[in-house]
């Protein structure tokens, strides 16, 4: 049986641009059909936005890549209209088990907060995660929204204009040209449309390389996340253990500096590996290899006038932390909202200067994080490792020392403290759900917080008068209006109010707060919307 | 609690101390030792626990901290 990602999801076929006798002008392209590439163009879709995504391949992801996917990216993917088949079809886990040569030291459980309506992780792979973006894009289609998908149409030109991008695209029947208002370059790490338009890519890269296996068995491990630090069946390195669906299990081996990649990456040299691990009477089934650096890297700026890069094109960390694909979509979901006020006059070109800084931001903290990670798990000095191997044999004995053990600090969303398009917190209100933060869901009597914030400004008002409507500055806000007294397991209270009585949130359509006061005031929220959509 | 790291004697019975410091490396090997060290500063960086005071440990003890009046 073929498996998913070996077969064609968008097959190459002649569109009618390839013989128009003029380039044919879009309003947005995107470039790369992985998950940021798609999600960016389910987001303008949905919001009416023509959006055309060109890719170089036609098949989705070569292997699972990409396999943890936190709640963050959950909830952005259910206003995407692709959530729930993969919190259906992915493992969901909450246990860690850590490792110190043949001695287990610790364990950790996420203890997921109630009154969510996604988990704190699934594992899904990529092509999985992929193969339902595709199909969300097929609905659409169905649904007649202006989205499409080229396959095998690989951009081999970029020429940037004041008020355009130019395209030069091959495909097996040739190259022709494509103009587009705006360009989202989301092409993965070694994005050729960064290179095309000479931008940098500036960072760290680890010296170490990590062998990556998929393999295929009836194992009784507990799905749990188990993480080695120097195992006996890879001494002086470390290991990973992670479930995914349909029995594959994702082996994580680091092998150091100074290895033959092609080498160590035939089956042959593999296999011996992995019995040394799993046993020798264990049966299994390789289903992809391959051999990851550790890099931390990013673009110095996301936009470059009509082109904005996102994901990996634009940033770039170590594994380890779920902050590869997870951050990319929170690019887009910072992203998507701002272009469509952009394209609808609704708001300055400016506004998108703020995706740069957001987006940037939150790229710093996912490179400082997974930076130290991978300073943990791979000490590149003897003291270094002296010091980790402390903490490893303090945290078998002593609880002090757990928190310092550092196998990937998993992904949570950025809170854009600074924003310029924050208004200053005028609620004492708690820290979580200050000017900047991701809104935290809660289950409210009929149904989640989230899904009635999505999309769109929102004004949540907590035991609080308000207008129903404002509009201002082309902007329409629409009031949410709930009560502490319908929330009996208070978690409304204490994310959103803490010791406050009443509370009022202006919300961004990306769920991201952009103001909060005790109670609505006209005046400081009409200049607080002007601000979160940079008119003032 | 003060956020300034003590630097005047503050052990009682620094002798004693010193003594117990010695002994508890006896027979140890380097590598022993060495680890027993770095597990001793995490412990007492732990019980610390104040950040500002760490900092102030961690340039005291490189010595690169201009001497105060």
């Amino acid at each position: 049986m073929k498996k998913i990602f070996e077969v064609p999801m968008y097959p190459y076929a002649r569109h009618a641009d390839q013989d128009a006798a003029a380039p044919v002008r879009h309003k947005v392209i995107v470039i790369g059909a992985g998950p940021v590439g798609l999600g960016a163009a389910i987001d303008l879709a949905q919001q009416g936005v023509e959006v055309v995504v060109l890719d170089d391949n036609d098949k989705v992801s070569f292997g699972s890549r990409a396999i943890c996917f936190a709640k963050r990216p959950l909830e952005i993917l259910d206003r995407l209209g692709c959530g729930t088949p993969m919190v259906d079809k992915g493992v969901q886990w909450n246990v860690g088990k850590v490792f110190f040569d043949e001695r287990p030291v610790y364990d950790f459980n996420l203890l997921s907060e109630d009154g969510h309506q996604f988990p704190a992780f699934i594992n899904l792979q990529q092509y999985y995660f992929e193969e339902y973006m595709v199909n969300r894009v097929r609905e659409m289609q169905a649904e007649g929204m202006p989205i499409e998908i080229r396959g095998r149409n690989k951009v081999s030109a970029i020429g940037t204009h004041p008020d355009h991008v130019t395209l030069e695209i091959d495909t097996p029947e040739g190259s022709y040209n494509l103009e587009a208002d705006w360009l989202i370059a989301c092409d993965g790490a070694g994005s050729p449309a960064r290179t095309m338009l000479g931008k940098d890519f500036v960072g760290r890269v680890f010296e170490d390389n990590f062998l990556i296996a998929d393999v295929v068995m009836e194992a009784d491990f507990p799905t749990e996340r188990w993480f080695w630090f120097d195992p006996p069946f890879n001494k002086g390195q470390s290991a990973l253990l992670h479930k995914q669906p349909d029995n594959v299990w994702r082996i994580d081996l680091q092998l150091g500096w100074d290895i033959d990649k092609e080498r160590e990456k035939r089956p042959e040299n593999v296999i011996p590996r992995l019995k040394a691990m799993l046993g020798d009477d264990v049966e299994f089934e390789l289903e992809w290899v391959s051999i990851y650096t550790f890099q931390c890297r990013r673009m110095e700026q996301f936009r470059h006038d009509r082109v904005l890069f996102a994901g990996d094109a634009a940033h770039q960390v170590s594994p380890f932390g779920a902050r590869g694909a997870n951050s990319g979509l929170q690019d887009t979901d910072n992203l998507g909202w701002k272009l469509k006020l952009v394209i609808d006059g609704k708001a300055p070109e400016s506004l998108l200067d703020s995706y740069d800084t957001e987006r940037v931001y939150g790229a710093d903290e996912n490179i400082l994080n997974s930076s130290r990670s991978t300073d943990f798990i791979t000490p590149k000095s003897d003291m270094s490792r002296l010091l980790r191997d402390a903490v490893l044999d303090l945290s078998e004995h002593h609880e002090f020392a757990r928190p310092l053990v550092n196998s990937g600090r998993l992904s949570v969303p950025c809170t854009y403290d600074g924003s310029t398009l924050n208004s200053a917190d005028a609620l004492s209100g708690p820290d979580r759900t200050r000017p900047g933060s991701a809104c935290p869901d809660v289950l409210l009597g009929d149904g989640y917080l989230l899904p009635k914030l999505a999309g769109r400004f929102t004004l949540l008002t907590i035991d609080a008068e308000a207008p129903e409507v404002i509009e201002e500055a082309g902007i329409t806000v629409t009031r949410l209006a709930l009560s502490v007294k319908d929330d009996k397991s208070l978690a409304l209270k204490q994310r959103y109010l803490g010791d406050c009585e009443t509370g009022v949130y202006l919300i961004r359509p990306d769920q991201h707060v952009a103001a909060r006061r005790p109670s609505f005031d006209e005046n400081q929220f009409r200049a607080a919307i002007r601000r979160a959509t940079g008119q003032e | 609690m003060s956020d300034q790291l003590i630097l005047t004697p503050n052990i009682n019975g620094g002798d004693d101390f010193y003594a117990e410091l010695l002994a508890t490396h006896e027979g140890l090997s380097k590598p022993q030792s060495d680890a027993l060290n770095a597990r001793l500063v995490l412990v007492l960086a732990n019980h610390v626990g104040n950040r500002a005071i760490l900092t102030q440990a961690l340039a005291a003890a490189a010595l690169t901290q201009t001497p105060e009046e």
